[in-house]
This record gives structure tokens, sequence and C-alpha cells, in this order.
């Protein structure tokens, strides 16, 4: 569970992207951020992941409470945290094989866990043929499947995305946002950021609009009053 | 998750080692050369203090008993040199004795046969604990009432301990100029590969790893490249060692040295060698990923 609570939050620089954000995300639930450029969505990922700290308020999630934790409870707290980055971040130098197992590893999975688990999920975003590739190999969209893969594979309670579909075509965008309602699905919290009106319309799930650091809408289905400006 | 994954960090640190080839090599260059220097001081230290100790327990000090003594004065005299600090025996040889000593070396010598004890004179044969305090200790001995002459060679034993200070001095200095460079050199060497590898490290961070699990791939790389360098120093100077151990031993005008054996010092230099590597890389490593502390 997600809960934000009176949270504020001012860069060094004095800017104050998030000016009092209260809202509650439930288990199992799939939620849309919106809002336009620079309107404190990605600010509030970066809170969520303990990036950031916030200057006022308090932030729950999945038990830990992100507003005042201790630097040795950041990596146990992010575990139960799925990242997916717009622009991927994939190690170059090491394979999709290689990119999932390192995550692994860096939670202490054992040798077994990883035989197991890693052709799973690539079988579960489509990619079970591409497991010796190098990124560098892949089309875009593939790129960011691997990316999914790598927030899947220590089968995280919370999926966070931010504009995942960023760098892709329309249809890959919706094959992408299909493939993250599957894993909701299966039970899995998903939260994406995202500029593409179409896509937020179609699917009708919950949708929450930021703008000037404020929550001004949070509805089932789509915009509500909001404007979307895109970023290109 | 207190399973240590050796096989992952070491397969990790290896793989940093061969990213930055040219670094890696310099880095086993510098640790070689500087373990290859400090070693071969401390193997002359160790030689020319066996030396010394062959000298100590060879070198006889004669101290003559005054010609007017009769024999059971000049025995007396046992107890009183005994107490002088730093003698570990002196024993009585009377002249007779002595004699027949001196004709016993030179069997073949008709002449010094026949010759008449008078001749000599009743001595002690005195050994010290520590040659270097021999001086003090002869001047002690001289001082004894009724002891009228001594010999003894000091300069071969100051020559010993010359070079065994000198040498040891050396050492400790270039052991901790040497060590000091050698880390640094390591240092920076792991240093460009965490620089090298900030993403990757970013990314392990944001999926929850530990501090540690970043940290060991690069403890790793420090220890291999430790291991590796003390190894080849190891090789390098055994060959320098025995190479000039025989020199030494075909010279002629350097007959009175006796150069240890490097089978009698090889397991001491390997484990010096093999620490010393293991602490300059884990040394390095450790400096370098200080900075990685921070989440
Ligand atoms: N590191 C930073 N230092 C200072 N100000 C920042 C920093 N990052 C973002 N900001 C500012 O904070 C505000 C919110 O930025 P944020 O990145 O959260 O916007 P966003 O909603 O994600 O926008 P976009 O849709 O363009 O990604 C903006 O005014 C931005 O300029
Ligand atoms: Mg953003």
């Amino acid at each position: 569970m997600i809960r934000l609570k009176d949270v504020q939050m001012e860069y060094e620089n004095g800017t104050r992207a998030i000016r009092g954000i209260s809202l509650t995300i439930e288990d199992g639930e799939f939620v849309f951020l919106v809002g336009p450029s620079g309107s404190g969505k990605s600010t509030i990922i970066k809170l969520l992941t303990g990036e950031v700290e916030p200057s006022g308020g308090r932030i729950m999630i999945n038990g830990y409470s992100v507003s005042n934790i201790s630097e040795r409870q950041i990596p146990l707290m992010r575990r139960t945290l799925g990242i997916i980055f717009q622009d991927f971040r994939l190690i170059e130098k090491k394979t999709v094989y290689e990119n999932l197992e390192f995550v692994m590893r860096a939670v202490g999975a054992s040798n077994k866990e990883i035989r197991n688990r890693i052709p799973y999920v690539l079988q579960l975003v489509g990619l079970e043929k591409k497991v010796d590739s190098y990124p560098t190999e892949l089309s875009g969209g593939e790129q960011q499947r691997v990316a999914i893969a790598r927030a899947l594979v220590n089968n995280p309670d919370t999926i966070i995305a931010d504009e995942p579909t960023g760098n892709l075509d329309p249809e890959r965008s919706l094959e992408l946002m299909s493939l993250l309602v599957k894993i909701n699905q299966l039970g899995t919290t998903v939260v994406v950021v995202t500029h593409e009106k179409a896509l937020v319309d179609r699917f009708g799930k919950r949708v929450i609009t930021i703008e000037s650091g404020h929550v001004i809408n949070d509805s089932i289905g789509g915009y509500v009053g909001g404007h979307i400006h895109g970023k290109a | 998750m207190a399973r240590h994954n050796f096989g992952y960090f070491a397969r990790e640190g290896l793989r940093n080692m061969f990213s930055h080839g040219f670094m890696t090599f310099a880095t086993i260059g510098i640790t070689v050369a500087c373990l290859l220097i400090m070693g071969t001081f401390t193997l002359v230290a160790v030689n020319a203090d066996a030396n010394l100790r062959d000298l100590e327990a060879e070198n006889e000090i004669l101290a003559y008993v005054d010609e007017h003594y009769t024999e059971g004065q000049a025995k007396a005299l046992q107890a009183e040199l005994e107490k002088i600090p730093n003698v570990a025996s002196a024993t009585y040889i009377s002249k007779e004795q002595a004699m027949e000593d001196f004709v016993a070396n030179y069997p073949d010598e008709a002449l010094f046969h026949n010759l008449d004890p008078e001749i000599l004179r009743d001595r002690y044969s005195i050994h010290v604990e520590d040659l270097e305090q021999q001086g003090a200790t002869l001047r002690a001995i001289d001082a004894v009432k009724g002891i009228d002459d001594i010999t003894a060679y000091e300069e071969v034993a100051d020559g010993f301990i010359a070079i065994r200070n000198v040498a040891t001095v050396v050492c400790v200095a270039l052991i901790v100029v040497l060590f000091v460079v050698s880390v640094f050199i390591t240092s920076n060497t792991v240093k460009l590969t965490t620089f090298d590898r900030r993403e990757e490290i970013a990314i392990m961070r944001m999926v929850g790893a530990t501090n540690g699990f970043i940290r060991w791939p690069f403890v790793y790389e420090g220890f291999l490249l430790g291991l590796l360098s003390a190894g080849i120093a190891f090789g390098l100077q055994w060959l320098l060692y025995t190479a000039v151990a025989q020199g030494v031993d075909t010279n002629d005008t350097l007959q009175l040295i006796r150069v240890l054996q490097f089978e009698q010092l090889w397991k001491p230099v390997a484990i010096t060698f093999a620490g010393a590597g293991m602490l300059i890389g884990v040394g390095g490593s450790l400096s370098a990923i200080r900075q990685f502390l921070r989440v």
C-alpha cells in the first residue's frame, strides 16, 4: 500500500515541486499518474523510491515509512518495488540474461532461483528467444520489455514506471500497457506515469492528475477537466 | 542474505580487471616492483644477520693471562670474566693445551714439534652474546686485573653490523613509502573501474542492492590484483636471489660471506609477499570505493 499525507518537496535550488499531496493507493490497484510537463510526476516517483526526501509530510510504502527511513532499510524497501525507467537503463555490456541475473544477485537469490525465475519472466514479456542478446541488438520495444522483465524479476509488490512508453510508437505503447495490465492482474500493484492521453482513456483505470505540485483530479476512467501537453 | 556468493563476486572482479587491461597491467607492474625492492632489501638484511649469528658463534676472543700468575690464580679469573655482561662463555686454556692444539694444526711441520709450552701463555677463549656490543665487552675484559692482552677480529663484525643496520633502515623506509605508493596506484585503478560502472551501480542501488553487495566485486578486484602481483614478484625474487647467491658463492673475494639458500627462505618470503600484496590490493580498493558508502 502507498500512502502520501500532506507531502511537500522542495529542491535544493528552491523549486517547490510538490505542494501538499495526499493520496492512497491500495494493494493490487492500477493507477495512471498524469499531468503537464514540470507538474511534479517524476518527483513523486523519486519520493516513492527514496531518491529524494520530502521536506514535509509522511510517505508510507509497502510497510516502510519512507519519510524517515534509515539508510540500512532503504535497500530493503526498494526490494518491494520494481522500477521501470523511461530510458530503460539496461547495462550494455551485459546480455539480457545477465541484466536480469545481476538484480537477482543483488538481493541474494540462489543460483537455482535465478535459473528458474529468469526464463519465466522473459516468457512473460515474450523475449525468451533473446536471452543471450545484448541490449544494443534489440529494438526499442524489446529493450523496454527487458526493463519490465528486470522490474519483475524479484517479484516486487509494486511496479513503478516513469513514462515507460516515451520512446515507443503507439502500437508498442499499447502492447506495453497491456503487458502491465496483465502483470497487475497477476496481483502486482502498478503505478504508471504517462503523457499518452489516448492510452489512458482506453484502459478505464484510476487516473490521478497532477498540476503545479497539487492533485487536481483523482477519478476512474480518464481526465476530467485536466489538460495535458505532450513533451515533444 | 547471509550467503556470500564467492563465484559471482570473483567473476565480476575479474571482469573489472580485464575491462581496464592497461591500468591493470600498470598496477601489477608497480606492485611487483615495490614488492621486489622490499623483498631484496629484506633478504640482504636477513643474510647479513645470519652471517652475524655465524660470527657470534665462531668469533673467539682470546684473553691472555698475566705470565706471573700461578695456575690457581689464572683459573680464578674465570668467575670474574663470566660476570661481565654480554660474555656467553669463558673457557680456560692452559699453555700446554694451547701448544697441543697448535701442533695438531700443523701435523707436517716438524719444526713446531718439541716446542716449549713456556713460549705460550695461559689464555681464556671467550664468546660474546651480541657482537654489536663487542667493543664495550673487550674494554671490560681488558679492565680485569690479571688479563694482559686481548686479540679479537673487530673489523669483520663491524662490516656485517653496518650492512645489517643499513639494510634494516632502508627496508623500513622503503616499505613505508612503497606501500603507500602501491596502495595509491591500486586505488586509482579500482576507482577507474567504479567510474566506468557508475551507471550499473546506480541501477543496483535502485533495485535494492546493499552497499556491501556493490562493494564486493571491487574488493575482489583489488584482492586479485594484489595476489597476482605477489605471485609474479615471488617468481622474480626467486630468480634474482638465486642468481645473486650463485654470483657471491663463486666469487673468491666474497668467500667470507655465507649466502642462505632460497629453499630455506621461500616460505616466509611467499607468506610476506602474499600478505603485503593482499593488503595493498584490498586497502587500495577500499580507499577507492569509500565514496560509494552513501545511498
Ligand atoms: N533535480 C532538480 N533540481 C531542481 N529542480 C528540479 C529537479 N528536478 C525537477 N525539478 C523541478 O521540479 C518541478 C517538477 O519536476 P518533475 O521532474 O517532477 O516534473 P514532471 O511532472 O516529471 O515533468 P515531465 O512530464 O516533463 O517529466 C519542475 O519545475 C522541475 O523544473
Ligand atoms: Mg518526469
